[in-house]
């Protein structure tokens, strides 16, 4: 891939043109670190307003009151009650907004930047309590921090709402706290070992069974809930007294412990590893040269994880920007996004573009686990994912293509690198739809 | 292609091997099993396998109530009145059709199972397990995968993504609902022919086509849940030119709180699904095993939110009508404090390669040295699973 393309396709969302970066393409990427184009939340519900929308929800699931309207379609709660529709209202208000903003942002890479970590700290609403939180956490956590530091963005990611209810620390209670002891309750550990495995070591960095307890007991009082009107609080009756001993170093007891323990995590060398590892397999190949790797692992050591300059090193990096690495199978949200980037269309169509997107393998707002979504070609490359995506392009193909010309948006948008093969088939096609699904379908969209 | 006899799969195939093997003695056994052959008769044998991901809680779903630790380990919470499967083990309420197979003597309980792995985290534990490797990240294709490569045999996932399990066969198909039938006959054409030059998108779409021409046209409207996917499995399974061996996997055992409220319902749906498949297989249920397997199990002691953290020691349950079943299988290690692993986890006994051994043998048939590839290093296999 020439460089101009890399920048469009691999490191963005894919630009309709190459012409306004082919003179230098490097420019225009880093340009977009110094400039990020801001996401409009305007008007978006907070996270203590989403946390009522759920509770409403759970609520009524759990009270169900006679339907005025028996005709309505029961769904899997019980029925599409007024909360179930506002749920479903605000979810999809917030996600046509944010497709708004990735299909017509002008720096790209700045956003798909955002969407790396908003995976990385993943939150889903695979579960009652998260079900309008997912998209509020990536916009007041991870949106706000992701040019920041990263402890940060680490300390803000896992302090949302969203996240202390899906990894279950709003319940955690210390044994020896006074709520510990008046009631039967105690430790819930899921959050301090995905805090240390997922979020910032890495499994196999060399902690044990024990650091996952302590950390677990450090993190007791950080909740949400009724008692806090869905707004994250220290609560000191729920906190686990004492000191704690993580990874050797000795921690106070009491909030400010927090702080201290995600400073030394996010400053340990295989937080940095693992962050660098991730973000060169994301950005530039499944399996990424170990030089490019260090070289990143050692900016984020030295700028003590500043984000915005970890994205510098990367971008301005000459292993990144080599044209002979396998390229990535894109996820399939990616794709979605890219088509209309090259069509220069607005999702118009919410509901079917998110059963599209799901249909391909990739149901919005509820990963899998908090591992988030896979990032390998081969997790993705499937023959149902190719068969889901082909029906996909020849959708669009009938949707979109009354004013397109399949072999001009392609020549436009991939210039060199469009295959002799694929701007055959395109030109054969027997009507402008075919043509436009063979576009959408090809190697060349598909892949990045 | 002179011969308009040969389907265009045979074309995909030829595309999807490349000019290079068309003239390697592979070709004509490939354009076979593509073409004409298909009239061969495939195996009887069929596997299913179930993969339960997030952990299931073996002790939920199995409960050791006759231990002499039962109560100080998991008295403290509700208990839902289990069924009986003996004097020490019972079985959750919610699987009242797996505890009627027990009884008829179709299935087993395989306890105290799990991997060689001992950490804790969901995603090393499942890469070992479908791997196969004997630590995670050892291997990265499938021990299925290898398997059905060994032996010709083709399989399908019932899922978007290709599951590792399954990785590294030529043979595998994925597969989930649709609501769109491909309108124009020309489009996989033109596709297929613009992939030429890429090998992965190739291969993928060439299985996706032959699925779609022979064996495994679905249902429309089947819904995208477990059951219904179970189901559809059955269907495949049926088909006299199906596969033989499919895949299922479900998500959301990772139960950190509310765990008695979440398996009440989760169990329930697990046992509603099989039941599903085992109805769709119909008279194929005879010739059928099916392996129920986690990736670990969790605490034996409850967490602080009527939950239970990642743990070790799980169970897994083979069904089917050749299984001589009614058996809970477990070298029961005990609940004791001291018989516990690291005092939290119940201490598995039993390797869950031990378990995968026997069923890959007798659906492949494959000899020692390939079952080396297949699970390089297993040695132990679980006895007594069959009855025929």
């Amino acid at each position: 891939m020439h460089a101009s393309n890399l920048a469009s396709h691999r490191f963005g969302y894919s630009e309709p043109s190459l012409h306004k970066l082919a003179h230098d393409p490097r420019s225009w990427v880093l340009a977009q670190f110094q400039s990020p184009a801001e996401f409009d939340s305007q008007g978006l519900i907070d996270g203590a307003k989403a946390w009522q929308i759920t509770r409403d929800v759970l609520q009524a699931a759990l009270n169900p009151s006679p339907s005025p309207d028996n005709s309505q379609a029961l769904d899997a709660l019980g029925g599409m009650t007024s909360a179930r529709q506002l749920l479903r209202k605000t979810n999809l208000h917030v996600l046509s907004k944010r497709w708004q903003h990735m299909t017509q942002t002008p720096t790209p890479v700045a956003e798909r930047w955002v969407q790396f970590w908003a995976n990385h700290f993943c939150v889903a609403a695979t579960k009652g309590t998260t079900l309008a939180l997912v998209w509020p956490h990536e916009y007041e956590a991870i949106r706000p921090h992701a040019m920041g530091h990263f402890k940060d963005l680490l300390r803000a990611a896992i302090l949302h709402p969203g996240m202390l209810l899906y990894l279950d620390n709003a319940q955690s209670i210390g044994p020896q706290s006074i709520a510990g002891r008046r009631r039967e309750k105690g430790l819930n550990e899921n959050l301090a070992r995905e805090l240390l495995e997922l979020h910032t070591m890495g499994v196999n960095a060399g902690y044990t069974q024990d650091d996952v307890t302590q950390t677990a007991k450090l993190l007791t009082g950080w909740t949400v809930g009724q008692n806090t009107a869905g707004l994250t609080r220290f609560v000191d009756n729920l906190h686990q007294p004492g000191k704690k001993t993580i990874l050797g170093n000795i921690y106070p007891e009491g909030p400010q412990a927090l702080d201290l323990l995600l400073t030394d995590l996010a400053r340990h060398p295989a937080c940095a590893h693992f962050m660098a590892t991730k973000l060169c397999r994301h950005f530039v190949t499944d399996t990424p040269p170990a030089a490019l790797v260090q070289s990143i692992a050692a900016h984020f050591r030295h700028t003590d994880g500043d984000l915005k300059a970890v994205a510098m090193a990367l971008f301005s990096h000459d292993l990144a920007w080599r044209e002979d690495h396998p390229p990535k199978f894109k996820r399939p949200e990616e794709c979605l996004i890219s088509a209309h980037r090259l069509m220069q269309k607005t999702v118009s169509n919410m509901e079917a573009s998110v059963y599209w997107v799901q249909s391909m393998g990739q149901a919005l707002a509820r990963a899998p686990s908090p591992q988030g979504w896979p990032d390998l070609s081969a997790d993705w490359l499937s023959p149902d994912a190719v068969l889901k995506r082909i029906q996909w392009a020849e959708r669009y193909g009938e949707m979109y293509s009354k004013d397109l010309d399949a072999r001009d948006l392609m020549q436009q948008a991939f210039g060199p690198n469009l295959s002799t093969s694929t701007a055959q088939t395109i030109a054969r096609a027997e009507s402008g739809a075919l043509a436009l699904a063979f576009a959408l379908a090809s190697p060349e969209h598909l892949r990045r | 292609m002179t011969n308009p006899n040969l389907s265009r799969r045979a074309h995909l195939h030829q595309l999807a091997l490349g000019a290079g093997l068309a003239f390697s003695g592979l070709m004509p056994a490939r354009l076979a099993m593509a073409g004409q052959a298909d009239q061969k008769p495939a195996t009887e044998q069929r596997l299913v396998v179930v993969l339960l991901r997030g952990a299931l809680d073996g002790l939920a779903a199995v409960p050791a109530w006759g231990d002499p630790a039962w109560a100080s380990v998991r008295g403290r919470a509700e208990t839902p009145t289990a069924l009986a499967l003996d004097n020490t083990f019972g079985m959750h309420p919610g699987l009242a059709h797996l505890h009627r197979w027990y009884q008829n003597k179709e299935l087993s309980v395989v306890h105290a199972v799990a991997s060689s792995y001992r950490e804790r985290s969901h995603f090393d534990a499942q890469q070992q397990l479908e791997s196969g490797g004997d630590r995670p990240f050892a291997l990265s294709t499938g021990w299925l995968g290898r398997a059905l490569q060994a032996s010709k045999h083709s399989a399908v996932a019932l899922s978007a993504a290709m599951p590792l399990a399954l990785r590294g066969a030529d043979r595998a198909m994925t597969w989930t609902p649709s609501r769109r039938p491909n309108k124009s006959p020309d489009l996989l054409e033109g596709m297929a022919n613009m992939y030429a030059n890429d090998m992965a998108l190739t291969t993928a779409l060439a299985q996706a086509m032959e699925q779609q021409d022979k064996s495994m046209r679905a249902e429309p409207s089947a819904g995208a849940g477990l059951s219904a996917l179970a189901k559809q499995a059955g269907n495949f399974l049926s088909a006299p030119l199906g596969p033989r061996v499919a895949w299922l996997e479900v998500g959301g055992w990772d139960t950190h709180s509310q765990q008695t409220a979440r398996l009440s319902r989760m169990l329930p749906a697990l046992d509603e699904a099989l039941a599903g498949l085992r109805e769709s297989l119909s008279v194929h249920w005879a010739t059928t095993t099916v392996l129920v397997m986690t990736e670990f199990g969790r605490s034996a002691v409850w967490n602080g939110t009527q939950g239970t953290d990642h743990g070790t020691g799980g169970v897994a349950f083979l069904a089917g009508g050749q299984i001589d079943g009614g058996r809970v299988l477990t070298d029961w290690p005990g609940l004791g404090h001291r018989h516990m692993l690291d005092g939290r986890d119940l201490r598995p006994t039993q390797d869950i390669r031990a378990v995968i051994l026997p069923l890959v043998q007798r659906q492949f048939g494959l000899g020692s040295s390939a079952m080396q590839s297949v699970l390089p290093g297993a040695t132990a296999s679980l006895d007594n699973v069959w009855r025929v």
